[in-house]
């Protein structure tokens, strides 16, 4: 992960802490990974475990008393820490764009659905009104919106919820992204229009070769849509690996524990093998490996010590005893 | 379905129709929104129907029918065989004790400013005549019984995680002792870890209370793990009844099907051929003619804009409302 260039984005030790006081909080842990080009990768993990707060630090969303530390972000080779706040910006909006959970509030009620998307043509793109509407309109079409024409003047509550998520999409892709960042995209939404959205979405990545980030809860999402995977927990990254392998056989006992707790994976009557406890908040993280407390497996050494990544380039679990193909701890 | 002669439904809904009556604007006619309309069916103790279906398809109000908040436009609504619509006043309140709710969020149905020791003694002060004593006995074996501590009595509900306020919520639901328990969406709010604890408590509870469960969700695999039968719902009718292997085994109705195929699958083997959905719900307002769904089915066709189909049985004791499957030219079950 040290080839910076090559990547389209690329995270090294990027860490987010909050509070000012003698303990602040860390809700985001040294994670490092990185997106190419034309590739999806998908963030999981519970509530809490940090992948939405990772995301906006990419954004550079993060307000005070958030505070962002990296040794290093760049962009398509560029480091974007050392950026000013206006040439960030410049980036951001327009080759990074990023879709939010609930579409309902992220659109702004008091305006038409086109004049938010003209909006952010204008900043990033300028052109005349009557140019920036034929684009706000193509966007529209884009994006699935039936008879876009008369859409484009309406007012979000005039839209469905799955209407006002593929507005969202059209604003995000409006300035042609590099890499688009999708937090939850589907969550708020009922299930035949998430496979509608999510059709939506990999359909864009492919015809544009965007990277996507694609941060969900469901693990199941992410087996479907994604390349590589991230699996994250309490702000840490705990396991990294391609979809296919990832599923199949999980290093981490995290992970592991995830795929086991679905209710797909029991059958019948049987009751789901559920993980104990919860994810520690700010103030009950254990010391050693944060999962010792709910881990099966843990051992002394996993109490006072912290792991660190185990595992080839691009496989890695952060756990002394990553499990072997047949769901075992390695002696 | 085939063995209901043997065991007779706790409860059971015939023909229940929920009608609201909407004003559209000054000088426009009054709009009827048809949220139920004629639903039918049975619950036996100790098993689990699952109400499925998109938001708008009618489960929330069944719901609320179900357990007596709202009294339906017309049908009956059957207890241990009584028709709960019919009986006196206080007959009735005995009856509904019996019948409790589970809600979706266990952040919003928990009075913020009381313990949960009173939470939990609430329904008891309102219909039992029991000592604060007993009472308090009561909740704290049930606070047990759910997985949580005595201590916990005295605390307030911000200080228990998701998880464990919807073990308040059903410890709650569980003081009046009920037969049946309506839960709506109760692990929807979880993440995954939790909702499989919670799954696991209230099928353990099941199993040693008896309990009926009526579980609404939107998401197939809860279901799937937790049902006996399923009812899938679109726009307040019913479009396919069976039991779980039935409706997962071998979907028929399109939409079930679509519904399926929409849902993500962690192993691809379990994965089945997309059904491309066009659309979105139709308004409840202005629900279209014939079947509700033939706006957004592949395989609709003139009869379906024109006509309702009715459910009909199918030779697996399933039933379903679609003429595609009543004539046989659905190109899934030809091919099966």
């Amino acid at each position: 992960m040290t080839d910076h260039a090559n990547h389209l984005l690329s995270v090294d030790q990027l860490s987010v802490a909050f509070g000012t006081g003698k303990r602040p909080f860390t809700a985001v842990d040294r994670i490092s990974y990185h997106v190419d080009a034309g590739e999806v990768v998908g963030i999981v993990g519970e509530s809490g475990s940090g992948k939405s707060v990772s995301s906006l630090a990419l954004m550079g969303l993060i307000d005070f008393p958030g505070k962002v530390s990296a040794e290093g972000l760049s962009f398509k080779g560029t480091n974007l820490l050392t950026l000013s706040e206006k040439q960030r910006r410049k980036i951001t909006g327009a080759d990074i764009s990023m879709i939010f959970q609930d579409p309902m509030t992220s659109l702004n009620p008091a305006f038409t659905v086109g004049n938010q998307i003209m909006e952010a043509i204008e900043v990033h793109q300028g052109g005349t009104p009557a140019e920036r509407r034929d684009k706000a309109i193509d966007l529209l079409r884009q994006v699935g919106i039936p008879a876009p024409e008369s859409r484009i003047d309406n007012f979000p509550h005039q839209l469905s919820g799955g209407m006002s998520q593929r507005v969202m999409i059209a604003m995000a892709i409006a300035c042609d992204p590099k890499l688009l960042i999708a937090d939850e995209p589907t969550t708020a939404l009922d299930v035949t229009i998430q496979a509608q959205i999510i059709e939506l979405l990999l359909k864009l990545q492919r015809e544009k070769q965007m990277g996507l980030i694609l941060i969900t809860h469901d693990l199941a999402l992410v087996a479907e849509a994604a390349d590589r995977v991230v699996v994250m927990y309490a702000g840490q990254i705990v396991e990294t690996g391609p979809a296919s392998e990832i599923f199949k056989a999980p290093r981490h006992p995290y992970t592991q524990a995830l795929m086991r707790s679905l209710p797909e994976s029991a059958s019948g009557s049987d009751r789901l093998q559920a993980l104990p406890g919860v994810v520690p908040g700010a103030n009950d993280r254990p010391s050693g490996c944060l999962l010792n407390p709910r881990c099966p497996y843990a051992t002394e050494r996993c109490r006072t010590e912290e792991p660190g990544y185990i595992g080839p380039e691009g496989r890695q679990a952060k756990c002394f005893f990553p499990l072997d193909d047949n769901g075992r701890p390695a002696a | 379905m085939t063995d209901t002669q043997s065991t007779r439904p706790i409860m059971q809904g015939l023909g229940l129709k929920q009608h609201y009556s909407v004003n559209q604007g000054m000088m426009k006619p009054k709009g009827t929104v048809k949220a139920l309309d004629g639903v039918n069916f049975s619950v036996e103790a100790g098993k689990t129907l699952a109400v499925v279906g998109e938001s708008g398809c009618g489960k929330s109000t069944l719901a609320r029918l179900l357990t007596m908040i709202e009294t339906p436009t017309e049908g009956a609504l059957e207890f241990d065989g009584q028709d709960l619509l019919k009986l006196d006043k206080a007959k009735r309140k005995e009856l509904r004790q019996r019948i409790q709710i589970i809600f979706q969020n266990p952040y919003g149905s928990l009075n913020p400013r009381k313990k949960v020791g009173t939470i939990l003694e609430e329904p008891l002060v309102i219909n039992t005549k029991l000592s604060k004593a007993e009472r308090k006995e009561k909740a704290i074996a049930l606070l047990q019984k759910v997985g949580l501590r005595p201590e916990h009595y005295d605390r307030y509900p911000h200080m228990f995680s998701g998880g464990q306020r919807q073990r308040i919520a059903i410890a709650r639901g569980l003081m009046m002792n009920p037969k049946v328990v309506v839960a709506d969406e109760p692990v929807s709010a979880l993440d995954v870890s939790v909702q499989a604890q919670v799954l696991n408590l209230m099928m353990d509870l099941q199993d040693e209370l008896g309990l009926a469960y009526v579980f609404i969700s939107h998401d197939l695999s809860v279901v799937e793990h937790i049902a006996d039968e399923v009812m899938v719902m679109y726009l307040g009718k019913v479009v396919e009844y069976g039991s779980t292997e039935q409706i997962f085994g071998n979907p028929q109705h399109p939409y079930t099907r679509a519904l399926l195929s929409s849902t993500p699958r962690i192993e691809p083997e379990k994965r089945i051929d997309k059904i491309r959905l066009t659309g979105e719900l139709p308004s409840p307002l202005n629900p279209p003619s014939g079947c509700a769904f033939h706006g957004r089915c592949q395989f609709a066709n003139e009869r379906c804009s024109a006509e309702t189909p009715v459910l009909t049985e199918q030779s697996d004791a399933s039933t379903v409302a679609c003429f595609g499957v009543d004539e046989g030219r659905l190109p899934y079950l030809v091919s099966a």
